[in-house]
């Protein structure tokens, strides 16, 4: 087997990635703003809260055992030998990043990404528990996908794990590749939301006695719109920084993973403009949103690779495919989600990744087939370690808040005061149950 | 029926990771793949189903 080197890296260049990488702290804030609006106005506080605790707790159990197991490219890792193969299956570098020389290394860069990427998995699933979701519940399901879940995959598919050999090992292309986060980051963290989503179950009133979904509209629709705008900055620099240090593209080539993720984006938000006009007479704001962040997950596997034509195809098919993808999930299986994370973020980034082994320019085959394997993984193997991990947390830590909580608004039962302290604009947060006084 | 589908999520997986260990890189290791993908999908289908009923039956 010929073992992975990572890409070395010019001082010119880690002053570059140093710029992309702090790019991404914009989609992290993005993600939170758009998860905000689309809830209620009575979780508002909470719904930005969240994300900091969240954030707290990725970065803190990834320094602790995280990157450990996940590794990077050429560092130490466990193997196993699978049919005369050696597959690379976990990191084996030492916890709390001992003896990481963090100077501007090819390693040390990839900490600090790895480090803003996991917490924007960790985001994700806030989107589908929006409402519901207890924040001590959401900051122990982040520990489990900071210090297992995100690893092990990440370790597969940047950390020169098997995943990444396929090609090296049995002829499958350049492996599986995932140049912008779409399959570690996006799937990962919408599988989980899809886990947390069927845990916690739909949120009251949200589907009628006979099993019709009734709308609860997100209660900002600027939030969303103006958080779609700070994640277009904040992919920009993740694809850009992701391409380059775990694909190993020259640096130049981030003005095309630029043009190709504007595009993306840009596409798939015209075109669930485009169907929404077409299926309800008008535009839906919050479809068209997701969209647009469809666009933005989809681009990511194949960002560095794909002509600026096939970043628009991606993204018009990622458009239509989340436009469709929340309804079906609503109405047709019943998954309450209100950010609409799965869809966003599982179906576009599945979606994305195939369209690589698609669209790809064709110089190695088999590429189709290794992005096969990974999607495959994906279901099949963090699906039911996610589910099962999130489940088991559920029975230790209740993640769901009580009927009463959920009718009071997660900033009264869990914080104490809310968002909008001047603006009772849901009279029932305030009044108890059966009250039946005059109104001011 | 829950843990029916989780199972299916891993036998499609199996199904998937064979193809790529036991076929050398050709269109039937391709089919082989995409069965196993199916699978997995009666898998998710299944739990999909599961978590409905079970909603359901709780009113």
């Amino acid at each position: 087997m010929t073992p992975i080197q990572p890409p070395a890296i010019s001082d010119a260049n880690v002053v570059l990635l140093i710029f992309f990488i702090a790019l991404v702290p914009l989609a992290i804030a993005g993600i939170s703003l758009i998860n905000t609006g689309f809830g209620r106005s009575r979780s508002a506080a909470h719904a930005m809260l969240a994300p900091l605790a969240v954030f707290g707790v990725a970065v803190g159990v990834y320094f602790i055992c995280g990157f450990a197991w996940q590794g990077y490219m050429g560092g130490p890792a466990h193997s196993a030998l699978v049919a005369g193969k050696s597959w690379s299956l976990l990191g084996a570098g030492p916890f709390f990043l001992r003896g990481l020389e963090l100077g501007g290394t090819a390693a040390s860069l990839a900490v600090w990404l790895q480090m803003l990427s996991v917490s924007l998995a960790a985001l994700i699933p806030l989107g589908a528990g929006a409402d519901r979701w207890r924040l001590s519940a959401s900051c122990a399901s982040t520990a489990l996908l900071a210090g297992w879940i995100y690893p092990l995959f990440a370790h597969w598919v940047w950390g020169g794990g098997w995943l990444a050999q396929l090609g090296v090992n049995y002829g499958l292309g350049r492996g599986f590749v995932d140049a912008g986060g779409t399959a570690s980051i996006q799937v990962v963290g919408g599988l989980t939301a899809l886990a947390v989503a069927w845990i916690l179950g739909p949120r009251h009133g949200k589907y009628s006695s006979e099993g019709m979904p009734t709308a609860i509209p997100g209660h900002n629709a600027v939030y969303i719109l103006f958080g779609c705008f700070l994640a277009l900055l904040g992919w920009l620099g993740l694809h850009s920084a992701g391409a380059i240090l775990f694909t190993g593209v020259e640096p130049g080539r981030a003005v095309l993973i630029s043009i190709n993720t504007a595009l993306a984006a840009g596409s798939a938000g015209l075109m669930a403009i485009v169907l929404t006009r077409w299926r309800f007479g008008r535009p839906d704001v919050s479809i068209s949103a997701n969209g647009w962040v469809g666009g933005l997950v989809a681009i990511g596997a194949g960002c560095a690779l794909v002509a600026p034509a096939a970043a628009v195809l991606i993204g018009l098919i990622a458009g239509a495919l989340v436009t469709f993808s929340v309804e079906l999930f609503e109405a047709r299986f019943g998954v309450d989600d209100p950010g609409g994370a799965i869809s966003v973020h599982a179906v576009a980034g599945i979606w994305g990744l195939l369209a690589l082994g698609l669209l790809v320019p064709v110089t190695e085959s088999g590429q189709w087939m290794a992005q096969l394997v990974g999607v495959a993984t994906l279901l099949g193997f963090v699906l039911p370690l996610t589910y099962g991990l999130n489940l088991a947390m559920n029975l230790v830590c209740r993640y769901r808040v009580p009927p009463e909580g959920e009718r009071q608004g997660l900033d009264l039962y869990e914080l104490g005061a809310g968002a909008y302290p001047e603006v009772a604009s849901h009279p029932d947060d305030f009044t108890p149950p059966g009250f039946a006084g005059k109104p001011f | 029926m829950k843990l029916a589908g989780i199972f299916l999520l891993l036998a499609g997986w199996g199904i998937v990771l064979a193809a790529v260990i036991l076929l050398a890189p050709s269109l039937a290791q391709t089919w082989f793949a995409l069965a196993g993908i199916g699978v997995e999908g009666l898998g998710l289908a299944l739990l999909m189903r599961s978590h409905r009923v079970m909603r359901v039956a709780r009113g």
